[in-house]
């Protein structure tokens, strides 16, 4: 086992890059600052990859490759890092965005004459931003995870603000950080009364020193509900979530991309890591309520979605439902709907991330950049490879078998109707509304007559190909053999319920797979278990 | 701890006060004995060593002071603590900062301050004025004075040396107020303005600080609480009950005046704006931490006093501070939504923060000893620190952004204050504009700057002390304040420019506010020095503040 501090390398690599980036810009070698910002992120993977090797995978519920350093001794916070089989692959989800990301922003914010423009700037956001997300899904310090939630905004609001698109980006970007940080605040004064309920000291915010604490009813619902708000609005949960059209509608397709898929993964990640651990008691109690507000979101998100003529509105709204069925998951508390919540954690940056970055190239590929998707007809005969990709995250996001969603989804809902038969059935419209959205948007985008002046758009290019092509792979190989991702999860979950202290609720797997490719995913499950 | 009484009186602990002092008296010859053209030379250079020796002289006596736990000079008229002395350590530091921003004439190779009182700006007679080199540089002994007004007044526990320090430091910062070199008449009615409200409120303190005399026998307030810890019945104070609440409420007004803490807090927006900006960063920064050690030593001493000797009194007190911090959180940061004016949003921005100061003030209260409260006063000092090198800056940034006549490098007119004014400057001065952005997200407490950690701090205290509601008030009102901070950084980043050839008035422009071409000012050596210091401090304390965390305890 190789001895390097491996996470603190994951966050030092795009924080130098980010910086290296931001020195070139000032100098004559400016004209590389993509290729410099691409090499940065490229070589953030190959370091990631290093580390998954040094990650054992047996041992997936514990929180490896830690380390821990003094930062503020007098405040009781720590640069406390590791990851646990959930937080490696959210790192890993980050990690393997930002490239693609880059690679569908080469083109993005250049001057008419076709100079950089601010690229330069664009790019620094997001090697900062990455830095910030595998800071906050590896950290271990209460304190630490707060100043990162919270710092990862200000990039976020420069990209939107500054690189969206439409009259509205300065409203999107202010609604977008006005909503986080008032969940963020209040999360603060959670975050405060925390510590003092703690052990207190040196160390007094670590996660370990945090979880399991003697807290007397009514302060641990309080401060759950402080928590909860937070992630509730970054996840977001209806009825914070309002936020995120807006963001998605204004922000450039990769910024989107980062931010759906990435992003408001916290939101779930900090109540499966967080919320549930801390606070078990107020978890059960809050979970009646939780699960209405997720499956009230699941149908929400998708009557909405429908409902949309801006298309990447519509990839938002999806996103609301979606984020329903994971919230719903990990709150039914049995260890194969949180096993499943997490993979969908997973396949949903993977799909909304296509889906938002080809929104974006057939956006960019409009003359007047248009978004409406009334203003499109037909682009299956004009751009196929750029249809059939769409088609493909599509169908993904509506959880077709085989694809990589479905397996999560069908996780999802085992396990909460093997504890709530009735919310599991009503949540299972948001799957035919799912089928809804997706479907006629790809009838009204890509089927029919091609609009005037639309007939020569070119198709995806070598580069946009390249970005999609990683995703499209994701899909298909979560899809069908989900087992890998599978076994570093359940651990983690188990663990998680056992933190809340609730029974778990067995679901006779084989005997619910509605057919011959969920048997399939099962029983790759059985086979991780009994190794 | 051991007590330290000094027979006689020791110099060295006095040694930072005397060099400030002295460099203020000094500086008063200068003005008689240099020649002009050489005038201003001597005294920045004489001011800035004279900080610059007083703080290192401050950091010898560090490990003196901790060691001893406390140092009394001269009975209490100076006692040093960690706390004391990190607020004139505070005070000093900031003092540098801001007297570098004094010092610049990077806009128009003229300083922010009127030649003559009768100089009309931009005038021949002005012109002549600059050429015979009758420049004002009475600024740095002035300022050098206010200085040690405030090193002695956040760091003594004697209440009549405590009046004199007040109006020590309040008396330099009334001219100072007065002197701007444009937009003169402002400037004046808002130092009539302070002047009259301050010798109000020296008047309330002093009437505070005679009352308490009267019940208890003493000005030092450590016999005030030993006397009001024995109680009303059988105790000194026996029958002054009403007596002794009047006086501490007198005493907090004289001092709550001071942070501009709501309800006395109206003078602020009004000399903010008025003042010369440099001189609004100095008395914005310095002012407030000095108010802090001194309200902090008020309410220490007389806290502890009272809640072992009368507890309905000291629950009354709470309450009182209770209502103003809510008041200054609530007012400052409502009232500062509508603002169109740079300064003065900046000024109720001050009285929100004073509010979030309070809330780590009352934490200390609500310890059950004082010894308890050493994270309490460490968080009273980092946020006054943390606070005054966000806005020394911000006031900076604000002395560079400049009305001009248009040309490509015609004249600089006066400061561009209309925050319409700045709208598109992240696309000029991207560098100007992302320092004020910086300075601004410190404000508003965003993570991994110093105004995060302070803010942290500051709840933190306030809810280990029981106050853990007015942390929630507290932090629902720095979610509104960063609306209005935000608001400004969406002005200058993603609003596009103003042509600078459309001189066609707005329809929604405002009337008395003509559409003047802005541009901001290249920054030269002092005040980029001053930036420079003022990011890096933000920055290095909010990702790195263990260090100084240590040094407060």
């Amino acid at each position: 086992m190789i001895d390097l501090p491996w996470l603190t390398t994951l966050v030092v690599v795009p924080f130098v890059g980010a910086l290296v980036v931001w020195g070139l810009g000032a100098t004559r070698a400016r004209t590389r600052v993509r290729g410099v910002a691409l090499a940065f992120s490229l070589v953030e993977v190959v370091v990631l990859v290093a580390a998954i090797t040094q990650f054992d995978t047996s041992r997936a519920q514990e929180f490896q490759l830690a380390e821990t350093a003094s930062w503020i001794p007098s405040i009781g916070a720590s640069w406390a890092l590791g990851v646990d089989g959930v937080s490696l692959l959210l790192v890993a989800l980050a990690v393997g965005l930002v490239p693609l990301v880059i690679g569908a922003a080469w083109k993005e914010n250049l001057t008419p004459d076709g100079g950089l423009g601010r690229t330069g700037t664009y790019l620094v956001l997001v090697l900062l931003l990455e830095a910030f997300m595998v800071t906050v899904f590896a950290a271990r310090d209460v304190f630490l995870f707060y100043v990162v939630f919270e710092a990862m905004l200000i990039p976020v609001y420069f990209m939107i603000g500054g690189f969206g698109q439409g009259a509205r980006r300065r409203y999107a970007a202010v609604k977008f950080l006005m909503f986080s940080l008032a969940g963020g605040l209040v999360m603060l004064a959670a975050v405060i009364a925390l510590y003092l309920q703690g052990p207190g000291g040196d160390q007094g915010f670590l996660t370990d020193n945090l979880t399991g604490l003697a807290l007397d009813e009514t302060t641990g619902r309080l401060l759950f509900c402080g928590f909860f708000l937070a992630f509730a609005i970054k996840a977001p949960l209806f009825p914070v979530h309002s936020w995120l059209p807006d963001a998605a509608q204004s922000a450039p397709a990769g910024t989107s991309a980062l931010l759906v898929g990435v992003l408001d993964k916290v939101g779930t990640f900090g109540m499966l890591t967080l919320c549930l651990p801390l606070f078990p008691e107020a978890s059960r109690w809050a979970a009646p309520v939780v699960l209405v507000l997720a499956v009230v979101s699941i149908l929400y998100g998708a009557i909405m979605a429908i409902g949309q003529s801006d298309i990447m509105r519509l990839v938002a709204f999806t996103s609301v439902s979606h984020f329903g069925f994971i919230v719903l998951g990990i709150f039914a508390f049995t260890s194969l709907s949180v096993t499943g919540s997490s993979l969908y954690m997973l396949n949903h940056g993977i799909s909304t991330g296509a889906l938002f970055l080809l929104a974006g190239f057939l956006v960019a590929r409009h003359p007047r950049r248009s978004q409406r998707i009334a203003d499109y007809g037909g682009m299956q005969k004009v751009a196929p490879v750029l249809a059939g990709t769409f088609l493909v995250a599509g169908l993904s996001a509506l959880s077709l078998p085989g694809l990589s969603t479905f397996v999560s989804e069908i996780m999802v809902f085992l396990g909460t109707f093997a504890r709530h038969e009735p919310l599991a059935l009503v949540a299972t419209l948001g799957v035919v509304l799912a089928a809804l959205y997706v479907l006629l948007t790809y009838q009204k985008v890509f089927t029919g007559a091609v609009p005037e002046g639309l007939e020569t758009l070119p198709d995806l290019g070598h580069r946009e190909r390249w970005v999609v092509a990683p995703l499209v792979a994701g899909l298909l190989v979560l899809g069908l053999y989900p087992a890998p991702a599978l076994d570093v999860l359940r651990d983690p979950a188990q663990q998680t319920l056992t933190a809340v202290g609730v029974e778990d609720v067995a679901v006779d797997l084989p005997a619910a797979g509605p057919d011959e490719t969920t048997s399939d995913d099962t029983t790759a499950t059985h086979d991780g278990s009994d190794q | 701890m051991t007590t330290f009484f000094a027979p006689t009186v020791d110099w060295a602990y006095l040694a930072p006060l005397v060099v400030v002092l002295g460099a203020g008296v000094v500086g008063v010859l200068v003005e008689a004995f240099v020649p002009a053209s050489a005038r201003r030379a001597t005294q920045l250079a004489l001011a800035l060593v004279a900080l610059v020796a007083a703080i290192v002289l401050v950091g010898t006596l560090w490990t003196d002071v901790t060691d001893q736990g406390y140092v009394d000079v001269l009975g209490g008229a100076l006692r040093l603590t960690v706390t004391t002395l990190g607020i004139q350590a505070v005070v000093l530091v900031l003092a540098l900062v801001a007297v570098l921003v004094v010092a610049d004439r990077s806009a128009d190779g003229l300083d922010a301050f009127a030649p003559t009182a009768a100089a009309v700006p931009g005038s021949p007679y002005e012109e002549l004025a600059r050429r015979k080199g009758l420049v004002q540089t009475e600024v740095f002994p002035l300022t050098m004075f206010a200085v040690g007004g405030m090193m002695i007044f956040g760091a003594t526990i004697d209440l009549l040396t405590m009046f004199v320090a007040l109006e020590v430091l309040s008396l330099p910062l009334y001219v100072l107020t007065a002197s701007a070199r444009r937009r003169r008449l402002l400037s004046q009615e808002a130092a009539l303005k302070y002047f009259l409200l301050g010798a109000f409120a020296s008047a309330l303190f002093l009437f505070g600080t005679a009352l308490l005399y009267g019940a208890t026998g003493s000005v030092n307030l450590e016999a005030i609480a030993e006397a009001l810890a024995q109680g009303g019945a059988g105790g000194p104070t026996a029958g002054m009950t009403g007596m002794v609440v009047v006086a501490v409420l007198l005493l907090l007004a004289g001092v709550l005046f001071k942070v501009g803490a709501v309800p006395f807090h109206v003078w602020t927006p009004d000399v903010y704006q008025g003042a010369p900006t440099p001189v609004t960063g100095f008395m914005a920064a310095c002012t407030k931490a000095a108010a802090f050690g001194a309200l902090v030593q008020v309410a220490l001493y007389v806290g502890t006093g009272l809640q072992a000797g009368a507890p309905d009194t000291f629950r009354a007190l709470e309450v009182a501070l209770c209502v103003v911090a809510v008041a200054s959180m609530v007012v400052g940061t409502v009232v500062a939504l509508p603002q169109t004016d740079i300064k003065r949003v900046l000024g109720y921005s001050a009285i929100a923060h004073t509010g979030f100061v309070l809330v780590a003030v009352l934490g200390l209260l609500g310890r059950p000893t004082p010894e308890a409260g050493v994270d309490a006063l460490g968080a009273v000092v980092f946020y006054v620190l943390a606070y005054g090198l966000a806005t020394i800056g911000a006031f900076a940034v604000v002395t560079l952004v400049r009305e001009s006549d248009g040309a490509r490098d015609g004249v600089v007119l006066g400061e561009a204050t209309q925050i319409r004014q700045w709208s598109g400057l992240g696309r000029r001065s991207p560098w100007l504009a992302g320092l004020f952005a910086l300075f601004l997200l410190s404000m508003a407490g965003i993570p991994l700057t110093a105004g995060f950690i302070a803010k942290f701090g500051a709840f933190r205290a306030g809810v280990d002390g029981g106050f853990a509601w007015l942390a929630v008030v507290g932090v629902l009102a720095s979610a509104v304040a960063v609306f209005f901070y935000v608001r400004i950084v969406v002005i200058m980043f993603f609003a596009d420019a103003p042509a600078d050839d459309d001189a066609a008035p707005r329809p929604d422009g405002d009337a008395l506010v003509p559409d003047v071409p802005v541009r901001a000012v290249r920054p030269r050596a002092p005040v980029l020095v001053a930036l420079v210091l003022c990011a890096l401090g933000v920055i290095g304390l909010g990702v790195f503040p263990a260090p100084v965390l240590n040094l407060l305890g």
